[in-house]
């Protein structure tokens, strides 16, 4: 037994968390950081509410497990693009303007 | 308050202290590390949850790979080791973070709390066998689709990292980016 506010507050709180550092930090891998804190918040939310409405499908779980996939894929490509960055610019650093 | 609320406030805690400390310090290696901590307690969250399968996969793919990915960009874009606080922008826009950061925090539980805030969940365990049917099952193609999403992000993140650049201001070594 579990009361539902408890996962909820931490949805919210994440959620803010993640949004602060994809709009405060200079660095690009920093901000990445922000983006995987906004997944994951959807991703407890999902879990969340696939616990409470239990559905034959496990719609939850399983939709979660495909974010997961999908974040890493992701994070793959950011990393690479974020690496082209440093080697066209030789820093990362957002606030700059563009080459 | 039942033992599992206690046990999920406590790791919640946890979890939203170190989200919270992963954006804000200002040492570069310090927030892939409170990333860290941050996942695997999620993921600890998920198991109070009754999610098995679903902590296990945070562990093995955040924990495992996701944040070895960045540490390695954190190293390989030449992070300045120790403290510094160049990675954080201007006060004014700390501030414009923080406010909005805020503002997305009160919208979401403004709209959640008061439709699902007063449930009370019964977690249900040992339901893997069902999921691994679900996934399986009706998920089948959503699942296989996944596995060329991440083909093509693989393909991907090598086509990126092999790009030739016009003017290469400090070369690295070639890197290439899998999962």
């Amino acid at each position: 037994m579990i009361h539902l506010w408890l996962p909820i507050a931490l949805v919210c709180v994440l959620a803010g968390a993640g949004a602060y550092g994809v709009i405060a930090r200079r660095n690009a891998v920093l901000v990445l950081i922000g983006v995987e804190l906004i997944l994951n918040s959807a991703n407890l939310l999902f879990v969340t509410m696939g616990s409470v409405r239990g559905d034959t499908l496990r719609t939850g779980q399983v939709l979660t497990l495909f974010l997961i996939t999908i974040a890493a894929a992701e994070i793959g490509v950011a990393l690479a693009l974020i690496l082209a960055l440093f080697r066209k610019r030789g820093h990362i650093d957002l606030s700059e303007p563009g080459a | 308050m039942t033992s599992l609320d206690i046990l999920f406030g406590a790791v919640g805690l946890i979890t939203a202290a170190s989200a919270v400390l992963a954006v804000t310090t200002q040492h570069l290696v310090h927030a892939a590390l409170w990333l860290v901590v941050a996942l695997g307690t999620l993921a600890g969250c998920y198991l109070i949850l009754g999610a098995e399968l679903v902590a296990l996969v945070q562990l093995l793919v955040y924990v495992g790979a996701v944040v070895v990915l960045v540490l390695f960009a954190l190293m390989l874009t030449r992070a300045p080791m120790g403290r510094s606080p160049e990675h954080s922008s201007s006060a004014v826009q700390r501030i414009a973070a923080a406010v909005i950061a805020a503002g997305t925090t009160a919208l979401l539980a403004a709209v959640l709390l008061p439709a699902l805030g007063g449930e009370v969940l019964t977690a249900r365990t040992g339901d893997t066998t069902a999921i691994a049917t679900q996934l399986f099952g009706a998920w089948v193609w959503p699942f296989e689709l996944l596995s060329v999403l991440l083909l093509m992000a693989l393909i991907a993140a090598l086509a990126v990292s092999r790009m030739p650049t016009t003017s290469p201001t400090s070369p690295v070594p070639a890197e290439t980016e899998s999962t």
